[in-house]
């Protein structure tokens, strides 16, 4: 025993065996000790890398946000140069997708509609995340009235469906209606989504030794939420977040068809599908494009939603 | 059981009141005169708009205007539409339609949802659960109009196996195209969460030992396995109402069906708020008590959740 002390001289103190010198080490020779313990994330990555699924869906997402974000890279007809002598036409030289009702170029409008529809549904995540994390880690982490209340009244909000809400504001507000105040009135029908799971999964945070150790420390309440708990009770809310995007990108769309939703002279996939439905008997491909854009959108938050999803969770990581 | 569902009712109450209000407060105290922009751009002639006012009592102090709206909502007083027809008499006219429409997406969904759901789940990674994956997820991704354009071409103007449009009366058989509409985004989330919900049973411990007793497969699938992953979907059938309610508007729009949603629809077209904010109070009420059933149906399928206390 003398032999470890003076082992470890630099270090005064620590007095714990060599490996080699305990019983156990036949068992943990395998062990790469040089190895940190992989925190969830890098643990996930490491699972999520391996599926083409995720590569697939990024790669989708990826080319969504470049088009929105630089739309002329990708075209260089002006959308909303049209001439009526072309209405309807079928797809020629330079206009792959052929022309809308109002002889516009369709190719052209789907590229440029991918902002307005983009932008909407980032919007409304953002907005509906931070209220439903801030609200739901409150009600979870300090439990008591707080949570009944903050219950209370997302229950209020839960029991109206967001396209229902939206319909109600946006049918009201004819004269403002904006990207913003859409995204802003989808958010305020959404948010006790991400509310609901935020406060089950700090509930469940906050059982943990790391919280009950940092308290022991003396670290005040609401730190060891901010740097504890919120940090580990994230990640759900990370995966219900990415699915509800496309949701909310199928809900503007649906208000924009029905009227209500961005004004017409905003461009967006909801409106040029609505413009379009009008004459889909004549010229169905007018519709199927920015119908397809706004699926194929959708399908690749959904994919990543999916395999987000899957990596966090031990139990389907090894099922699967 | 019978404590149990009246202390659901009794918790509803808050939530009804709230959500009523919450509905009236964004129409009637934001920002933006619902009475003015009635008129759209031809400003209406003097006393017209008081007269308004007056009569949806919005010169009363904002609380009453409320309780007297609320109060009209629950002795069956919804209002009138711009063609000055009682909103209730719409809606006893509108809603045996719809209903029959939901009903009949329900049905689609529950049924067909939860078999495809059941063998993918019990042959999971198999060519059937992979294919019903993808369907089910391209389903998701299609929203509800255009998949009504897509099956309303290809089914009513291209193939025409179905009616485009359903006639006078809402005959069952022309209502079958739009209910396949209406129901194919739950569809496809019934499918999945049959599946991952089966995927899971079929490995508990319950399962083992049917099996072990000798029961028939048959019997351990169907009794065992399906019972409990049902209660999941069953869940989810309850939120469905809402999403079937808002489907409707668009899924009645398209195919011109004059039930609940159809009548949102053409009301939202010619801009007449005060109809839309009528119709869909109603429908949240129906929402909140499908709810309601839903929570109560639970105890009758999962012996686990009782509500003895």
């Amino acid at each position: 025993m003398p032999s470890n002390i003076t082992h470890n001289s630099g270090e005064p103190g620590h007095f714990v065996a060599e490996l080699d010198d305990t019983p156990i080490a036949p068992i943990d020779s395998g062990l790469n000790e040089a190895q940190k313990p992989r925190s969830t994330w890098s643990d996930a990555w490491e699972s999520m890398r391996k599926r083409p699924l995720f590569w697939i869906s990024s790669a989708l997402i990826a080319l969504i946000v470049i088009v929105a974000l630089v739309p002329n890279l990708f075209t260089q007809v002006s959308p909303i140069a049209c001439d009526l002598a072309f209405s309807n036409q079928g797809p020629s030289a330079g206009h792959p997708f052929g022309f809308t009702r109002q002889g516009c170029d369709t190719f052209s409008r789907v590229i440029h509609g991918t902002q307005a529809s983009l932008l909407v549904g980032v919007l409304a995540t953002v907005l509906a995340a931070i209220i439903g994390i801030i609200f739901g880690a409150f009600a979870g982490y300090y439990g008591g009235f707080f949570d009944s209340a903050l219950s209370r009244v997302a229950d209020i909000f839960f029991a109206i469906p967001t396209v229902l809400g939206g319909i109600v504001v946006m049918s009201v507000f004819s004269e403002f209606r904006t990207p913003m105040l859409v995204a802003f009135v989808l958010a305020v029908f959404a948010w006790p989504q991400i509310a609901r799971i935020m406060r089950g999964a700090v509930l469940t945070a906050k059982q943990s030794d790391y919280v009950m150790a940092s308290r022991a420390l003396g670290v005040s309440k609401f730190r060891v939420l901010l740097r504890h708990v919120m940090p580990n009770a994230i990640a759900p809310v990370i995966v219900v977040a990415t699915i509800m995007l496309g949701t909310f990108i199928v809900a503007e769309a649906t208000l924009s068809f029905l009227g209500i939703g961005l004004p017409p002279d905003v461009m967006s996939w909801g409106n040029d599908i609505g413009q379009a439905r009008t004459t889909i008997r004549t010229s169905p491909m007018t519709l199927f494009w920015p119908a397809a854009a706004l699926s194929v959108t959708v399908l690749s938050f959904l994919m990543l939603g999916d395999v987000v999803s899957d990596a966090l969770d031990p139990k389907a990581r090894a099922r699967r | 059981m019978l404590w149990y569902a009246g202390r659901r009712i009794l918790q509803m109450i808050p939530v009804f009141f709230g959500a009523t209000f919450l509905i009236y407060l964004m129409v009637f105290a934001l920002p933006g005169d619902p009475i003015a922009a009635l008129f759209g751009d031809r400003p209406p002639a003097p006393g017209v708009i008081e007269q308004i006012r007056a009569e949806y009592n919005l010169d009363e102090p904002f609380i009453v205007q409320y309780l007297l709206w609320v109060g009209g909502l629950l002795t069956g007083d919804f209002g009138t539409t711009f063609s000055g027809q009682p909103v209730a008499d719409e809606l006893t006219r509108a809603f045996p339609i719809t209903f029959r429409l939901a009903m009949l997406a329900l049905l689609f969904e529950a049924v067909i949802g939860v078999a495809v759901g059941l063998i993918s789940g019990l042959r999971k990674g198999k060519l059937f659960d992979t294919s019903s994956l993808v369907l089910s997820l391209l389903l998701i991704s299609v929203p509800t109009f255009v998949m009504g354009f897509l099956l309303q071409f290809v089914f009513g103007v291209e193939l025409g196996w179905f009616s485009p449009t359903v006639g006078p009366g809402a005959p069952w058989g022309d209502l079958i195209l739009p209910a396949i509409v209406l129901a194919s985004v739950s569809f496809a989330y019934i499918v999945r969460l049959t599946r991952s919900s089966v995927s899971e049973n079929k490995g508990a411990d319950f399962v083992r030992t049917a099996t072990a007793k000798g029961l028939s497969r048959r019997r351990v699938v169907g009794v065992h396995v399906l019972r409990n992953s049902l209660v999941p979907v069953v869940t989810y059938l309850g939120v469905d109402v809402g999403a079937l309610l808002v489907g409707a508007i668009v899924t009645e729009g398209i195919f011109n069906i004059p039930g609940v949603g159809g009548t949102i629809y053409s009301a939202i077209t010619l801009g007449e708020g005060p109809t839309v904010v009528s119709f869909v109070a109603v429908m949240v009420i129906i929402i909140m008590l499908a709810n309601l059933l839903v929570d109560l149906l639970y105890a009758v399928l999962d012996p686990r959740i009782r509500y003895a206390k």
